[in-house]
């Protein structure tokens, strides 16, 4: 028989590939069709976010974390709102500290129905995507109500949110909390018990929690793995700690335990939903410091020191004390952290945004090697990678 | 109504110092642990912060990962920071977290362009991207790291863009040509000048010295003259 030459095939996917989930090129080298090495290419988002919040006021600042991850933006606000607010030593008041918790958690679900129904597309499903897309519209809609914008937010602002409630907004997000849940029963029933969505996802991608501990992960990457760890219950931040729910945490670490992780996910958080607006408390919604939160539009016409602050306010900005903090919140892909340094100008001096989805990235390979090339694209999707913050 | 937001306050301040104590604690066990690689360290805003040299970091983060007490597991983050003004002028920041204690730490150190960062990956698997990350966008360099390419910015970007003298705008900007077929680079040309406000406050920050001013202190010290 003649000697004959093998070789290992590399095949380039993406960046322009649906199941990319962005703008990922992930070079990959095969022996037949399982993958031997994985080596991603990121940064074709990058956008220098770092850079340009060093040259902008902290106010100024704020929108550009709604640009990291766009499928939750106000969970990144979040970090960021927390940072600035603990370099100025400010308290928070408490109905504030609600809606941004009830904002947080619709953020959850948007990003989680995203997230699990887009996985569920790359393994063949289509259905899901179009039931979940129906609600995330509608929690959407709760956010322009709240902010004026779809999307990009800029509602959760040091010191507090940006404007009240109306009454109206909390009756309807309380009614609408019964159609989230059916709409997530309804996936349920379609996705977990599928032989398909089970053959595809079941011991593929399997994570121990010593090496997720190792390379780093969060969220739903740990708990997947066992580790009962969530920021919202282990180091709480704003009123998490008045608040009944529960952490689910997976056994296998694989795929599927990540996905049923991200549907109870989904149901703890209307419940927080609903918890926060049965005892939203009514006061101010932003700190009365009139130094760093503007003063009211009515007071503005009668009284000639908020007029100043306002102009103050809206040019120079504040001053923060210098100083370094790292403020961390559990966002729905894991803990996104931020690392704000202060000198005492009115700019950060530096702001390094820490996403949980580059952590998960880099283990791609990791992850992948010895499995197939269609596990490729369902590992990916379980990572719930978002090109927005890994890239930044 | 007020007595009981009173002690909510206090409980609230009681465990603040809790927090401080053992942090404080912890600081005091890593110092006795590893002596004199660990330079200095501070406990500001609830967070401990230890201050290393560029030869010991991995010897810090063996002992913070293999400590009980400390029992580091998770390499959070490493990131750079640029200080123009000093003779070394990067910080090289590391982030650790441990899932088991249930605690944070900072651990600093202080590099230039030339002095190598031994690279952590043995320890922390995790160090690989953020290393390149801070090798991309700052110019630090990891001795030992496997595979120290760019990372966020373009295939053959030049310079490190988070470096305090790098400009905002870059020096490049990128249009489709469609005479060439492909993306075409160019020197940035701005039709209006970069707006960058000073926006130092002139009724805090001025000092206004005022002509003859200087007689008056001249004459309460006269050793100063000269």
């Amino acid at each position: 028989m003649a000697e004959s030459q093998i070789k290992n095939i590399n095949i380039n996917f993406g960046p322009q590939h649906p199941a990319a989930h962005g703008v990922l090129r992930l070079v990959l080298e095969l022996e037949g069709e399982l993958v031997e090495r994985v080596d991603p290419h990121i940064g074709l988002l990058h956008r220098g976010t770092e850079k340009l919040i060093e040259n902008k006021t902290y106010l100024q600042a704020l929108p550009y974390f709604d640009r990291l991850d766009y499928v939750a933006p106000m969970n990144q606000e979040h970090a960021y709102s927390i940072a600035v607010e603990r370099l100025l030593g400010i308290e928070v008041p408490k109905r504030a500290q609600y809606i941004r918790v009830l904002y947080s958690e619709i953020g959850r679900i948007l990003n989680h129905l995203l997230n699990v129904t887009t996985q569920a597309l790359d393994v063949g499903a289509f259905s899901p995507s179009l039931w979940a897309f129906e609600v995330r519209e509608e929690l959407m809609t709760f956010y322009e109500r709240a902010s004026g914008s779809r999307m990009h937010a800029a509602y959760f602002r040091p010191g507090g949110v940006h404007q009240d409630l109306p009454p109206k907004l909390l009756e309807d997000i309380h009614a609408y909390c019964d159609f989230i849940e059916k709409i997530v029963g309804d996936i349920d029933a379609l996705l977990s018990g599928n032989r398909i969505f089970k053959q595809r996802n079941v011991d593929i991608g399997n994570v121990s929690a010593e090496d997720a501990q190792a390379w780093g992960f969060s969220g739903v990457m740990v708990r997947g793995s066992g580790l009962a760890w969530d920021l919202r219950r282990s180091q709480p931040y704003e009123c998490y700690n008045d608040l009944e729910f529960d952490i689910p945490v997976g056994k296998n670490g694989d795929n599927y335990d990540r996905y049923l992780i991200r549907m109870e996910e989904c149901r703890q958080s209307v419940r927080i939903m609903r918890q926060c607006i049965e005892q939203m408390p009514s006061g101010p919604v932003v700190t009365t410091d009139g130094k760093i939160a503007p003063p009211k539009r009515g007071d503005m016409k009668r009284s000639m020191e908020s007029l100043i602050h306002h102009f103050k306010l809206y040019t120079e900005g504040y001053h923060v004390p210098a100083g370094e903090v790292y403020a961390a919140v559990e966002a729905p892909k894991g803990d996104f952290g931020v690392y704000l340094v202060s000198d005492v100008s009115n700019k950060p001096s530096r702001c390094k945004i820490k996403a949980p989805g580059f952590s998960h990235l880099q283990a791609m390979d990791f992850l992948c090697k010895g499995y197939m090339l269609a596990d490729v694209s369902a590992i990916l999707g379980s990572l719930d990678i978002v090109f927005g913050e890994v890239d930044r | 109504m007020v007595p009981t937001r009173f002690n909510k306050l206090e409980m609230q301040l009681s465990e603040k110092n809790d927090i401080d104590e053992s942090l404080q604690d912890l600081g005091d066990h890593i110092t006795a642990g590893i002596g004199d690689a660990v330079a200095s360290y501070s406990v500001v805003h609830s967070e401990l912060t230890l201050v290393t040299h560029v030869e010991k970091i991995a010897k810090v983060l063996k002992f913070l990962r293999d400590d009980p007490a400390c029992h580091f597991s998770v390499l959070v983050d490493i990131c750079g920071a640029d200080h123009p003004e000093r003779a070394k002028r990067f910080d090289v920041v590391y982030h650790l977290l441990s899932m088991h204690q249930n605690h944070r730490v900072r651990v600093k150190l202080e590099t230039d362009e030339d002095t190598q960062v031994p690279s952590v990956i043995g320890i922390y698997p995790a160090a690989n991207w953020f290393e390149r990350e801070a090798f991309d966008l700052y110019g630090i360099l990891f001795s030992g790291h496997p595979d120290l390419r760019r990372i966020l910015t373009d295939y053959g970007f030049t310079g490190h863009p988070l470096r305090k003298d790098f400009p905002l705008t870059g020096f490049t900007e990128v249009r489709y040509d469609d005479e060439l077929k492909r993306v075409a680079y160019e020197p940035v040309k701005l039709t209006q000048e970069f707006r960058n406000f000073d926006f130092e406050s002139p009724w805090e920050a001025a000092e206004y010295l005022l002509p003859g001013d200087e007689k008056a202190s001249e004459g309460q010290n006269p050793g100063d003259k000269g």
